[in-house]
């Protein structure tokens, strides 16, 4: 494989200033630096990629016309529309694309789907007959996107007294052999490289390289996973440097309102890492057992945010629509491309509709995902579905109620997402507000550390969360508890190696992921801090419960062996190594 | 999977005069490794329109048995049935102690010592608590002493037309397990080690082509030099980097772990 630090094939580079780094070193007492590599992870949803495509497409009366029809397993309906369209030279209405009941995505079937629907249609059109095309585990494992690896260096320049003066990040993911969704992944990464601190003089250089792996993808949290694990563990390593307590200096550096972000964002509601800190502290015992050896425990924490919605101007053009309808048997059905995939979609549409409307829950239905009916709402990604499009959702339902007043069923109200003017975003130089609004969190993880093995339990995960309004208590939890024991496995056993450019961990006897004997305790606290613009305050939550348990578990080795790996996965062949050559 | 003859003898002497007149006849007990190794088509020699001689419901490879000092457990016994067996956990707690981590409870309600043993993995979880307690292997003709049982990478000392029928475990030994994999559940070993004091056996899995017996190891334990076993033991593996692990980290494990089990016996 080739070094990605190495590599001169870019695909794209990313470059945020913020004030004067040089001048924040020359007024230093220490600068730090410190050198952090992330891994490859697999979604590993439980349902492989798969789409059965048919030579033509029917119309309401069960005729068939010339045109294309694909059902998959898949995230983002008109993504694979696009792509369809462009593939086969088809009209707007010649390309349906449906999704089928989903079993998982993370990412994986935002891009992905478009590639297995291509194929399945060009059989399909070949053999003029409906062509099923459903990826084994095996051939899913070693063909679909990862996430993606990277090297991520920091110098951290601060007063004794823990006073932050700079931050100078270097970022480098590996794209793999073909450029997929990479550059906007590179994107988030940087904009959350600096962590959720405030800091006066900040730069922040990325790039994203060409190798001769797979390609890399779209994955929960979208290179935000990726350079917040740096940003966390490096407060870790200048509160060591300071001999201070890295709470009482996250303390210091955290945002409030009124900070401003890396790329000069004005934070002016919502900003809870303070909130949040102090929630987690809070639920958790201060005194631990001391264990027998040859096991050591160790605790750790990790205090981060998450832009919800797309970067920038993405939301602005993207311009998500939806409609709903009010029929004329009184029902009402919701009309969006958004997906359920898990996630909860479906119930809390339903929800937001049917409280607007003034009806019960089982008034109100969820159109089928089917681009023949359904406007395109944007993909279903970015922690942006039930902040941006369950907003619009609310917004027709309001005001159907109001026309219903008036006038006689059937009706249907469309709304289109419209950025809010207080929002600037300069694509050119990266300055202004790259998110409408960031969710919270902050994660304590406890960890038992077997000298003689190398081997790391992670026990207990407890992450306080403020993601405005948890719209549905459960399912918003099932969020955080999914997205931390994904994170438990890619911070310590979910590992690629590569052979001749390809995955020698390509199936599940090799790649192997947490199971419920190795889940910790996970606990969450919903903290609500809402957000003016989302539906009852709502944010984002589905990447963020990947951001925190990383480096905070990292932290929690460091605490129980004195060891600090500045990478994941911290395999126990890892973690042993570096106790031995302590 | 192609055409495959499925046969299903009503007892063991039928089954030993199929074995021998079919050909490209594969015994199947539990199917944990055979169907695995079906689908993915990695059985050698593929069974050429072969068969599958289904030995799952012969009664006489069932069962846990006591014969005087010695427990017979049948070679199509699933784990679940040796986990629940009073007499196992009374006489064998370093067998039952294997058993529980092999695969998840599917596994363990079809998967067999048969099966591990003919299967024969350098990583099978069982075979170093075999070594370790010197046990036999009853066949339909024979017995062989576990010892000369593993002749190569997953070649065994059985004949082409050989069924292993039990297993007999010598009654009153004490015997030590521990398995390393990556998670708790579902892991293929990177080190897997069984241990006992009186006879010295130190035997290990997952560290050369077969599961092996660490005599220099053994005969430094014999010498009651315990620092002088967990050093020597090191020469006594060939482990390799593979897709599970590292040999450096295979070597380390084996030490330590060894030092563990040694000074858990030290502490009684
Ligand atoms: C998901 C999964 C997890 C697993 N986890 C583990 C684990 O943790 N540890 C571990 O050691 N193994 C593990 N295995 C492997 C397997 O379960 C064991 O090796 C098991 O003991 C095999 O027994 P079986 O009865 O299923 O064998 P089968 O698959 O029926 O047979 C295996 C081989 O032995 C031959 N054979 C079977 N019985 C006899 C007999 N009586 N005489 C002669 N030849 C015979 C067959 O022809 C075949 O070649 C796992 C397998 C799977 C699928």
């Amino acid at each position: 494989m080739f070094e990605v630090t190495q590599a001169t094939e870019v695909y794209s580079t990313i470059e945020i200033a913020k004030g004067d780094v040089a001048a924040g070193e020359q007024a230093a007492d220490f600068v730090v630096e410190r050198t952090f590599r992330v891994g490859l992870q697999e979604q590993l949803y439980i349902e492989p990629q798969g789409a059965i495509a048919y030579p033509y497409r029917e119309t309401g009366n069960g005729k068939r016309e010339t045109g294309v029809t694909v059902v998959g397993s898949l995230q983002c309906p008109y993504y694979v529309h696009r792509a369809l369209k462009r593939a086969l030279a088809l009209t707007d209405e010649q390309a349906v694309v449906i999704q089928a009941e989903t079993g998982g995505g993370f990412g994986g079937k935002e891009e992905y789907p478009s590639i297995v629907a291509i194929h399945a249609a060009l059989l399909a059109c070949k053999a003029g007959w409906p062509v099923r095309l459903i990826y084994d585990r095996h051939e899913d494992l070693a063909a679909t996107t990862k996430r993606h690896p990277g090297v991520i260096s920091h110098r951290t320049a601060v007063k004794k007294d823990g006073t932050l003066l700079s931050q100078d990040i270097y970022i480098v993911l590996d794209g793999g052999a073909y450029c997929t969704l990479t550059p906007v992944v590179l994107s988030r990464a940087a904009i959350h490289a600096a962590g959720a601190y405030s800091c006066p003089n900040v730069r922040i250089r990325a790039r994203a390289v060409a190798t001769n792996t797979p390609p890399n993808g779209a994955f929960r949290g979208f290179g935000a996973p990726q350079s917040l694990f740096a940003a966390e563990l490096m407060v870790e390593h200048v509160a060591e440097r300071l001999g201070m307590s890295s709470v009482d200096l996250r303390r210091k550096w955290m945002l409030r309102v009124g900070d401003t972000t890396a790329t000069g964002q004005n934070l002016t509601e919502s900003v809870s890492a303070e909130l949040v800190l102090d929630a987690a502290l809070r639920a958790v015992a201060p005194n631990r057992l001391t264990a027998q050896p040859p096991i050591r425990h160790g605790r750790g924490l990790s205090l981060v945010f998450h832009g919800s919605g797309f970067t920038g101007s993405g939301e602005r053009k993207l311009s998500g629509t939806v409609a709903v309808a009010g029929l004329a048997n009184g029902t009402f059905q919701i009309l969006t491309a958004s997906t359920e995939i898990g996630q909860g979609t479906k119930t809390i549409f339903c929800q937001l509709a049917a409280d607007a409307l003034g009806v019960g829950l089982d008034k109100v239905v969820l159109a089928p995902q089917d681009t023949s009916l359904v406007p395109d709402s944007g993909p279903t990604v970015a922690s942006r579905t039930a902040m941006i499009v369950g907003r619009l959702i609310q917004e027709a339902a309001t005001e159907l109620r109001d026309r219903a007043k008036r006038e006689p069923l059937p009706l249907r109200v469309e709304k289109t997402y419209v950025q809010p003017d207080s929002i600037h975003w300069d694509e050119a130089t990266y300055r202004g507000d790259a998110y409408p609004v960031y969710a919270w969190a902050c994660t304590i993880a406890d960890v038992d550390v077997d000298m003689t093995t190398g081997e790391v339990r992670v026990t207990d995960v407890v992450t306080a969360v403020d993601c405005g309004k948890a719209l549905h208590p459960v399912m918003a939890e099932g969020q955080i508890e999914g997205g931390s024991l994904q994170a438990v496995g890619w911070a310590t056993i979910e590992e690629i190696k590569m052979k001749d450019g390809g995955y020698q961990n390509d199936r599940l006897a090799t790649y192997l992921i947490p199971t419920a004997l190795d889940a910790p305790r996970i606990r969450t606290i919903l903290v609500e801090n809402p957000y003016s613009r989302g539906p009852f305050g709502a944010k984002g939550i589905g990447e963020l419960p990947m951001d925190g348990p990383a480096p905070a578990i990292i932290a929690a080795i460091h605490d129980a062996t004195g060891v600090w790996l500045d990478e994941v996965p911290a395999t126990p062949e890892k973690v042993l190594a570096a106790c031995t050559s302590r | 999977m192609r055409d495959v003859t499925y046969l299903r003898p009503r007892t063991l002497s039928e089954a030993v005069q199929l074995y021998r007149t079919t050909p490209g006849c594969r015994p199947l007990a539990g199917g944990t490794d055979l169907m695995v190794m079906l689908h993915a088509r990695t059985l050698r020699p593929e069974p050429r329109g072969g068969a599958v001689l289904d030995l799952w419901s012969l009664a006489e490879l069932k069962g846990v048995r006591r014969l005087g000092d010695i427990l017979e457990v049948g070679a199509a016994e699933p784990y679940t049935g040796i986990i629940g067996s009073a007499e196992v956990q009374q006489h064998l707690p370093a067998l039952a102690a294997a058993a529980r981590t092999i695969g998840a409870a599917q596994i363990q309600n079809r998967g067999t010592l048969g099966g591990n043993l003919a299967n024969a993995s350098p990583a099978g979880d069982t075979l170093p608590v075999l070594l370790a307690y010197d046990v036999v292997v009853v066949t339909d003709r024979r017995s062989i002493p576990i010892d000369r049982f593993f002749t190569g990478y997953r070649k065994t000392a059985l004949e082409s037309d050989e069924l292993i029928t039990a297993v007999r475990f010598p009654i009153g030994r004490q015997v030590a397990f521990r398995k390393v994999g990556t998670r708790a559940a579902q892991a293929i070993s990177k080190v897997v080690l069984a241990v006992s004091l009186t006879p010295a056996r130190v035997a290990i899995g997952s560290v050369a082509e077969v599961p092996l017996r660490a005599h220099r190891a053994e005969a430094a334990l014999e010498g009651g030099d315990v620092a002088g076993a967990i050093a020597a033991v090191a020469d006594d593996i060939r482990p390799i980097d593979d897709v599970r692990s590292t040999a450096a980290y295979r070597r380390a494990v084996t030490q330590n772990v060894l030092r563990g089990l040694l000074d858990a016996f030290a502490r009684g």
